[in-house]
């Protein structure tokens, strides 16, 4: 028994010192791998593996290792795993994050070491503004930028008048605060729900209805969009108040929507069928991969994610010492996002397009989600004269 | 004015779905002194037996009986394996067991219906909106729940008033120790009545699927306040699940509806908008905590005439 447990002691000690030498890149992986939105992180998981099979799992020659840690979307529970990769597995980079309120809760710890944090997907206000650092880049947007582009299209629509609900945290708040920044109408109310647990929305459907408002905008990720489009289905508002949304319809919620998703429109940064090439590889190889399953934006973030920290480590050939260099490095954004191409603002966060998608019925006879038209480009978050970074 | 009717109701139909889940609760609790944390665990089984069957017969109505049978027989088969070993034992132990039930049925669940989730989708017949007074529409399938549930506290209530089988559960409830030693087969009515209670959580479950959706993990939330209810009403109590029930489900709903412009009176309208769903949503406790304080056994306990 206990020359087994000295045999062990002295085995970790020799992983972990060959750990230390840098001949593996490591990457640490944060993201929700449990409970209903744990879709959403597996989605993540996939396209960040199929990017590191077109890298050839390998980063400039050396193989790359990645740490695979569930938040539980609990903003103390992430913080607790963003320690533990920074502390004890020292990585090179930590990426994931779906929720704003986990990542606010991990930025210091990640900053203060630092240790290179990309988000992909998270976009708090305050990390493209007063938070803003030089280790952390953004492969998704500013959460008031989707919204934003909401409002841009309610506009061009001629929608007078308002209703918005969303959920009580760090991302609800902004969405709602982005689709007010530009859209020019009147908003008639606004309701926030408890989050993540409220998820009968009737009083505050019955109050958007009591409002007179002539539309609805929502902001519901993951299963909470389902449950959010069929009350609002149920309670016999589509034919009166069209709905317009950010984030609550994509690939992952739609064959649990159905017909409830039909001419809901949303706006987004990616949508499956842009056609650039890298893009075509990447759908069509996810859907080669993953039978069954369709890729969405949280996805092909995470792919550029990890295309961003390979284009860092080329730069200084694997040695991830250099931290000022791979900084230089990423700020060029250079690497083929499945976006196209688009720069980064002053804050590490992208200026790029948004897109208006809708859903329709695809060869197949699936639902799936198509790009209608631009509705605005080169378009830079709010935020990013408050960052101090210039 | 017509707000508040409309409102009325979505507070209506939340508490009647809680009282269907906290029923079971509180009799299990109180009869068997089973503090069962797996309850919301049937719940789930409910919904994800519904789905099945609806999408495999087609028919709605016969699917949730089905889905009926289904979670009372699991119901059954769970106590007869699983739960028949802790009577008696330290409540720590049900806790510690029950728990391990639930991450038991999540992992079943995901290796039998996958990780996303299922769609339960309503027939036409009820999605729609019906008029209920002049300016009031309100959906059809939440009127729907009302009547049904209203239906089952109705039978519950004449079962347990009125029947032997209701003498013996109320007579279980009072004391345990009693009704074995007057020689009635307390196993079997501890199997029947977890069965029951297995039952109406399905229930809950396969009528709530519809409005939410099937998804690993969904009984757990809504289980919180089922708690919450069976100890503002009593434990063992029907008659008190049902008040506390439908006082959650009126408290909960209203303060989501008119807390936030009661707030704007007084705050600004972003720290208003901020502040009201988390005060709304302790509301709930603040009720419970002052019963506890008030009348620690509960509003209407049972072991008390």
């Amino acid at each position: 028994m206990k020359t087994s447990f000295w045999l062990a002691g002295a085995a970790a000690l020799l992983f972990s010192s060959t750990a230390f030498a840098g001949d593996t890149i490591k990457i640490g992986f944060v993201s929700t791998f449990s409970g209903p939105t744990a879709v959403i992180g597996n989605d993540m998981r996939n396209s960040f593996e199929l990017a590191l099979d077109h890298l050839g799992r390998k980063m400039d020659g050396k193989p790359v290792e990645v740490i695979y840690e569930d938040d539980q979307q609990k903003p103390d529970v992430g913080k607790q795993k963003t320690e533990k990769l920074v502390q004890s597995d020292k990585v090179d980079f930590i990426v994931g994050y779906i929720w704003s309120n986990v990542l606010l809760a991990s930025l210091k710890t990640a900053v203060d070491s630092q240790t290179f944090l990309i988000s992909a997907n998270a976009g708090p206000s305050q990390l493209a503004g007063e938070l803003c650092s030089p280790y952390v880049f953004s492969t998704s947007w500013q959460n008031d930028q989707t919204p934003a582009a909401m409002g841009l299209y309610m506009n061009q629509k001629g929608v007078k008048s308002v209703f918005l609900i969303g959920p009580n945290y760090a991302a609800g708040k902004d969405m709602l605060a982005g689709v007010k920044s530009t859209f020019k109408g009147q908003v008639v109310g606004e309701e926030y729900t408890v989050w993540p647990s409220q998820l009968d929305f009737s009083a505050e459907l019955s109050k958007a209805r009591a409002s007179g408002a002539e539309s609805i905008f929502v902001f519901y990720p993951g299963a909470a969009g389902v449950q959010f489009l069929n009350q609002y289905a149920q309670a016999g508002l589509k034919e009166k108040m069209p709905l317009y949304t950010a984030f609550t319809v994509d690939e992952l919620s739609l064959p649990l929507q159905k017909d409830n998703a039909i001419g809901v429109p949303g706006a987004q940064e990616w949508v499956n069928d842009l056609p650039n090439e890298q893009n075509k590889t990447f759908v069509a190889d996810y859907r080669k991969k993953y039978t069954g399953l369709r890729p969405t934006y949280y996805g092909a973030q995470a792919y550029d994610a990890a295309q961003l920290i390979n284009s860092a480590v080329v730069a200084v050939k694997g040695d991830t010492s250099k931290k000022d260099a791979m900084k230089a490095e990423m700020e060029k954004a250079n690497f083929k996002s499945l976006r196209g191409a688009f720069k980064f603002g002053n804050n590490h966060i992208p200026i790029q397009s948004f897109y208006l998608q809708d859903v329709v019925k695809d060869a197949d006879g699936q639902l799936s989600l198509k790009t209608v038209a631009t509705i605005v480009e080169n378009d830079q978050d709010r935020f990013h004269d408050k960052c101090p970074m210039k | 004015m017509l707000l508040v009717v409309e409102q009325f109701l979505n507070g209506l139909q939340f508490g009647l779905l809680l009282f269907l889940l906290a029923a079971g609760l509180t009799l299990v609790f109180g009869i068997m002194d089973l503090v069962n944390l797996a309850h919301g665990s049937l719940y789930m089984m409910g919904a994800y037996f519904a789905a099945t069957f609806v999408a495999w017969t087609g028919s709605f109505v016969l699917g949730a009986v089905m889905a009926l049978g289904a979670t009372l027989l699991l119901g059954v088969v769970l106590e007869f394996m699983a739960l028949r070993h802790l009577y008696g034992r330290d409540h720590l132990d049900h806790v510690l067991a029950t728990f391990g039930l639930i991450l038991f049925f999540n992992e079943a669940v995901r290796l039998i219906w996958g990780p996303a989730g299922l769609a339960l989708p309503l027939p036409s017949w009820l999605a729609f909106p019906v008029t209920i007074l002049p300016g009031i529409q309100y959906p059809a399938y939440r009127l729907a729940i009302i009547v049904v549930a209203l239906l089952v506290a109705l039978l519950l209530y004449l079962g347990v008033m009125r029947t032997r089988i209701g003498m013996l559960i109320r007579a279980g409830a009072s004391n345990r120790e009693m009704i074995g030693a007057l020689g009635i087969n307390i196993k079997l009515l501890y199997t029947l009545v977890f069965g029951l209670g297995a039952a109406l959580a399905g229930l809950a479950g396969l009528m709530q699927a519809p409005i939410l959706t099937v998804q690993i993990g969904m009984g757990e939330n809504i289980l919180i306040l089922a708690f919450v209810v069976i100890v503002i009403g009593g434990i063992g109590s029907i008659r008190g699940a049902f008040i506390a029930a439908i006082m959650i489900g009126l408290i909960d709903t209203m303060g989501r509806a008119f807390l936030p412009n009661l707030l704007r009176q007084v705050l600004n309208s972003a720290s208003a908008s901020t502040a009201a769903p988390a005060l709304s949503s302790m509301l709930i406790y603040l009720l419970m905590a002052i019963v506890l304080v008030a009348r620690p056994e509960g509003l209407f306990p049972a072991n008390r005439r």
